[in-house]
């Protein structure tokens, strides 16, 4: 794991809910307060290539926050990278804080999509990734993190059963699968991207490795799908 | 005469040719023009399918890597199915796009009030920043598509007709053009209405103005044009009736005026048949326009006591 500096001290994944906490008040937050926290850690720890610095380069790595609800790992793994300041976090949803209940990427740094309306975000990734492609930058990845039930979204669908086709292998998608969609079928997630013809894979979404390894498995000439598997949102 | 969309493509097609940030998105409709185009340009020539959602939303996409995204289909389909992504992903997410329509207000009447959208202008005022040309002819078209496109990341709408004037005029992508001048009133006439505003204005003593971009709008050559004409305006757009109103009121909003605002209105006909029934089903024809401009302006009439 790297610890990265953000002004005088650094931060790693153990501050993530001492983080979360300047946000809500609440001083033990455990990664089971929030589906995404250890998805998103994995991924700025150890997978994506972006960095502050790198905001505007045009061959860095894209996440796309689809599901912009509950932003408060996002916002903390920001913070912990060096994105957003610390102390912006205190006065998150704030008038004049740059950190709204939805994210806007107009207002934060690091931010790719200003998300809340749920189904925007896998529709936008493919335009990402058509546009790098047609730039013809093959090393960005885009990825896009959605959850289970806005799956729901008609316009999802539209993306994966265009993007499996179309080939774009840098695309891919994390679902938090938190058992939240009201209709829904055990294996049904994998299962529709699969039969788009992308690469996919169920993974405990709490185990570092595990998500670390389906992150990182090739899949050549097909977009790829990780489920992550969390505890069930009203169990 | 060819219509404007089939100077679409061609137009289109060069400027993938001459500039590497053009990208073109459709949704099947209108993918045959773009075969040469898709052959040459494999990756910026992009049909997504019938899957409007995602036309808005990957153009949105191209856009954040630095493209200039031209999407295109039927109006109904462009901004009304996918209004959100419209309001969101190009909006909200601070991107830009060149939204080409056709078929907007009721260039297939037999098609039926499913492929009409009169609504469109309506619904973009709704939205900050947008650009709305509305070409009459299309020579007109290729000026504002060359102008849509060369916008920056701008969000344009370009509205693309059947419907179109016997000649096409000088236009700058902004300002309206004075046509006729006039004392007792100000016509404006909005892209392929022209002729027939002109035919049912013959001999009125008004002022005609003809716009073919109308957003933003040309308040200051309405104010130019209400010094000599007086402020009774009459809007003649060719999509939802009274669209321009607010605008009108606007730029005059520190004088009395007047304004009445004509185009296609709002009840469903549920009636087929050709341009022609329909256009004069909403009073659109020259003879209509004629009464409905001379009764509200006064200008044809004998002034009392003279």
């Amino acid at each position: 794991m790297t610890i990265t500096a953000d002004q005088s001290r650094t931060h790693g994944y153990d501050d993530l809910p001492r983080l979360m906490g300047l946000m809500t008040g609440d001083e033990k937050h455990g990664p089971a307060a929030t589906s995404t926290l250890d998805v998103l850690w994995v991924l700025y720890d150890r997978v994506l290539r972006v960095a502050p610095e790198r905001r505007d380069d045009p061959a860095r790595d894209r996440f796309l926050l689809s599901k912009g609800h509950g932003p408060m790992a996002y916002y903390a793994v920001l913070a912990a990278k060096g994105f957003v300041p610390v102390g912006w976090l205190p006065d998150f949803g704030a008038y004049d804080s740059p950190l709204g209940h939805h994210p806007d990427r107009v207002l934060v740094p690091g931010a790719e999509i200003g998300s809340g309306s749920l189904g925007h975000g896998l529709p936008i990734a493919v335009g990402t990734a058509l546009g790098l492609r047609a730039q013809g930058r093959p090393d960005p990845a885009v990825w896009v993190l959605i959850g289970d039930a806005e799956l729901d979204e008609g316009s999802n669908h539209e993306a994966i059963a265009f993007a499996g086709p179309a080939g774009l292998d840098r695309l891919h998608t994390v679902v938090i699968d938190n058992s939240s969609a009201s209709h829904a079928r055990p294996g049904g997630i994998a299962a529709r991207f699969e039969a788009a013809g992308w690469s996919a894979a169920t993974v405990d979404g709490r185990d570092h490795e595990a998500l670390h390894a389906a992150f990182t498995a090739p899949h050549p000439g097909r977009p790829h799908v990780v489920v992550a598997r969390v505890e069930p949102k009203n169990a | 005469m060819d219509t404007m969309r089939d100077r679409f493509a061609p137009v289109v097609s060069r400027l993938l040719d001459e500039d590497p940030r053009v990208a073109v998105v459709l949704a099947e409709i209108g993918a045959d023009g773009f075969r040469e185009a898709l052959r040459r340009h494999p990756d910026r020539v992009i049909n997504v399918g019938i899957r409007e959602q995602l036309l808005i939303g990957a153009a949105a996409g191209l856009s954040l890597t630095g493209l200039r995204p031209v999407v295109h289909t039927f109006a109904s389909f462009l901004v009304e199915r996918p209004f959100e992504q419209v309001k969101l992903d190009l909006g909200h997410q601070d991107t830009g796009a060149v939204l080409v329509s056709a078929a907007a207000s009721f260039d297939w009447p037999a098609g039926g009030f499913t492929h009409m959208a009169p609504g469109d202008v309506a619904l973009l005022d709704t939205l900050d920043g947008w650009t709305v040309h509305v070409p009459g002819h299309p020579d007109e078209a290729e000026t504002l598509l060359h102008h849509a496109i060369a916008a920056g990341d701008d969000k344009v709408y370009v509205r693309l007709s059947v419907q179109a004037n016997r000649q096409g005029r000088l236009i700058d992508g902004r300002h309206f053009v004075t046509v006729r001048e006039g004392r007792s009133g100000v016509v404006v006439a909005v892209g392929p209405v022209l002729d027939a505003v002109l035919a049912a204005t013959e001999g009125l003593d008004v002022t005609v103005l003809y716009a073919t971009t109308v957003r933003p709008f040309d308040a200051a050559g309405l104010r130019r044009a209400t010094e000599a004409a007086g402020t009774d305006v009459v809007l003649v757009e060719p999509y939802l009736a009274g669209t321009s109103t607010a605008a009108v009121s606007e730029a005059l909003s520190d004088v009395p005026h007047r304004v009445l605002g004509l185009g296609v209105g709002r009840r469903e006909l549920r009636r087929y048949g050709t341009i022609e029934e329909h256009v004069a089903a909403h009073g659109l024809d020259a003879a209509a326009l004629r009464e409905r401009i001379g009764s509200f302006t006064g200008a044809g009439r004998v002034p009392a006591g003279r």
